[in-house]
């Protein structure tokens, strides 16, 4: 049985959300993961921007995605990034269903468990008063 | 006249500095100055036939303590982009001979991290622990996924690398080996896939190459050497956004082939293909991204890329030798930009013939590299001893 994937403890950098990125980090906070969608040409934009990625139109507002999606790529990692992280830890990019891609760390799973394709919902940690990360966990 | 504007350029003179894990007594500035030095004496040149410089934030400095102002200046960042911006200069009359150099020393000081231009800071990957290593993973494991591409063939093009490097009497990890694809296997897992020995190492150094019109190049010492092509593709900001393989936009193309556009347009400008390249100075921060460039630049189909390198034809007197100086896995990897300009100073060599270690005979043409798809952004240059 391999070791099974905590989140990172305080003290790792965190973000510092922009005008346009705050309501993405708001929503962390709440439990929610946000995305915007174009209210002109319907496309998602993700990572949060200031104008939509499929038909540059600045008509976004925001929607709560469902949280789940499916796991793109992944990489355990051995060699922490600083010694702030501890590790191992597994980076992955997951597919929501609802179709844009997140970079974040899968966590609860067994640390040779993790495939493209594997079944995840997000899940929260707080870090700090202002940052709530989003990690994933897998679906049952 | 010219069929392209590149091919009235001409690369004159190459240099490497000292290259080194650490170069005692050195500062980024006192180490690209000695490049300088170097590239001078390659060339016989001075400081005032100089007319241009191309040399990232060293432009300044190297203008004001050569007294060679008013000088042309790039400002783009010190790699094949900015070799294009310095032909380009040379090619529309704003100048006629550039410096081009860059060096680092001094920076990667905090061992217990990764080296501090692996990780820049970025909201959405900050708290993920993320720097190249994984970004590049992150690449590497889908197309792992989608075409099966084995952790032995990732380990057969790092030791054809480091191989290269063990023989260059000059590189950081001179006599290092001989490396075995085992050998890669058996060292520790840095981020899956790429254990250490499939990474780029850190080191300190400098290089500087000088490039003048075709017509000037006919009085120096050296065989010159034209830029038969070259363009730069990017896919948005290195290490900010998921380095997905299928980011894409209305074209089509997407960000595992980066460096296909670039390489096309290359290709087209001096009328070759794959075939007609008889050395691949591709870079290498990754095992797996030399297998990526050869699919994405029409070596060989897309998947193909694990099978294609086997069997010894990316080694030397192979079909199309790689890295043939060890790259940043083995010759030296100074930082952010230094390295890439290695990779066209190796080809330079290449063509001249000097190659004190793994010489092509008979090199016509070198294709050079930079950047990968983890960074999203690949720039080409194509380099040949005569122009079409």
């Amino acid at each position: 049985m391999s070791e099974i994937l905590q989140p990172q403890s305080p003290g790792i950098p965190l973000p510092v959300p922009t005008i346009y990125s705050q309501s993405y980090w708001d929503g962390c906070q709440v439990g929610e993961l946000r995305f915007q969608r174009c209210q002109d040409c319907g496309a998602i934009t993700m990572d949060p921007a200031p104008a939509c990625s499929a038909c540059f139109s600045e008509n976004l507002e925001w929607e709560v995605s469902t949280g789940l999606g499916e796991v793109y790529s992944w990489t355990t990692v051995w060699r922490p990034q600083t010694p702030a992280f501890t590790v191992p830890y597994v980076a992955v990019i997951v597919t929501l269903d609802e179709g844009f891609w997140l970079l974040a760390n899968i966590i609860n799973c067994p640390v040779d468990a993790v495939h493209v394709g594997m079944r995840v919902k997000t899940t929260f940690v707080e870090l700090s008063d202002e940052i709530t990360l989003p990690y994933f966990e897998p679906v049952e | 006249m010219a069929k392209h504007p590149f091919h009235d350029v001409a690369i004159v003179g190459i240099a490497n500095s000292e290259q080194a894990r650490v170069l005692e007594g050195h500062d980024s500035t006192t180490i690209t100055f000695q490049a300088v030095h170097r590239v001078l004496a390659d060339t016989g040149l001075t400081p005032w036939d100089i007319d241009g410089v191309a040399a990232g934030p060293f432009s300044g400095p190297l203008t004001y303590y050569m007294r060679n102002g008013p000088a042309w200046r790039s400002h783009m960042a010190p790699s094949i982009p900015i070799i294009l911006d310095a032909a380009s200069a040379i090619a529309t009359g704003q100048c006629h001979t550039v410096l081009v150099a860059h060096g680092s020393a001094g920076i990667y000081t905090e061992r217990a991290s990764t080296a501090p231009w692996t990780r820049p800071a970025n909201e959405f990957v900050v708290a993920y622990g993320m720097f190249t290593a994984a970004e590049f993973a992150l690449i590497a494991q889908r197309h792992m996924h989608m075409h099966g591409t084995t952790h032995e063939q990732l380990a057969t093009v790092a030791a054809t690398i480091r191989n290269n490097g063990h023989a260059h009497p000059e590189a950081v990890y001179h006599g290092r080996g001989p490396f075995t694809p085992d050998d890669i296997l058996a060292s520790r897992m840095v981020s899956d896939p790429f254990h250490l020995l499939d990474c780029a190492m850190t080191s300190e150094g400098a290089c500087a190459l000088i490039l003048t019109t075709r017509e000037r190049a006919q009085d120096l010492p050296n065989k010159p050497v034209y830029i038969l092509g070259g363009a730069c593709d990017s896919f948005g900001p290195s290490y900010q956004h998921p380095p997905a393989w299928d980011l894409a936009g209305p074209s089509g193309r997407n960000n595992g082939y980066t460096g296909r556009w670039a390489a096309q347009k290359s290709f087209a400008m001096g009328e070759l293909g794959p075939t007609d390249v008889d050395v691949c100075e591709f870079y290498d921060p990754f095992s797996f991204e030399i297998i990526r460039q050869f699919e994405a630049y029409g070596f060989c189909e897309e998947g193909e890329g694990g099978d294609f390198i086997m069997d010894g034809r990316i080694g030397p007197g192979g079909q199309f030798p790689v890295t043939t100086d060890g790259g940043t896995m083995s010759f030296s990897h100074g930082g952010a930009a230094v390295q890439q300009l290695q990779r066209v100073i190796r080809g330079v060599e290449q063509l001249r013939g000097t190659c004190v270690s793994s010489q092509v005979p008979d090199a016509q043409v070198a294709m050079c590299s930079n950047g990968g798809a983890g960074a999203l952004f690949t720039d080409v240059m194509l380099l040949g001893t005569e122009t079409p």
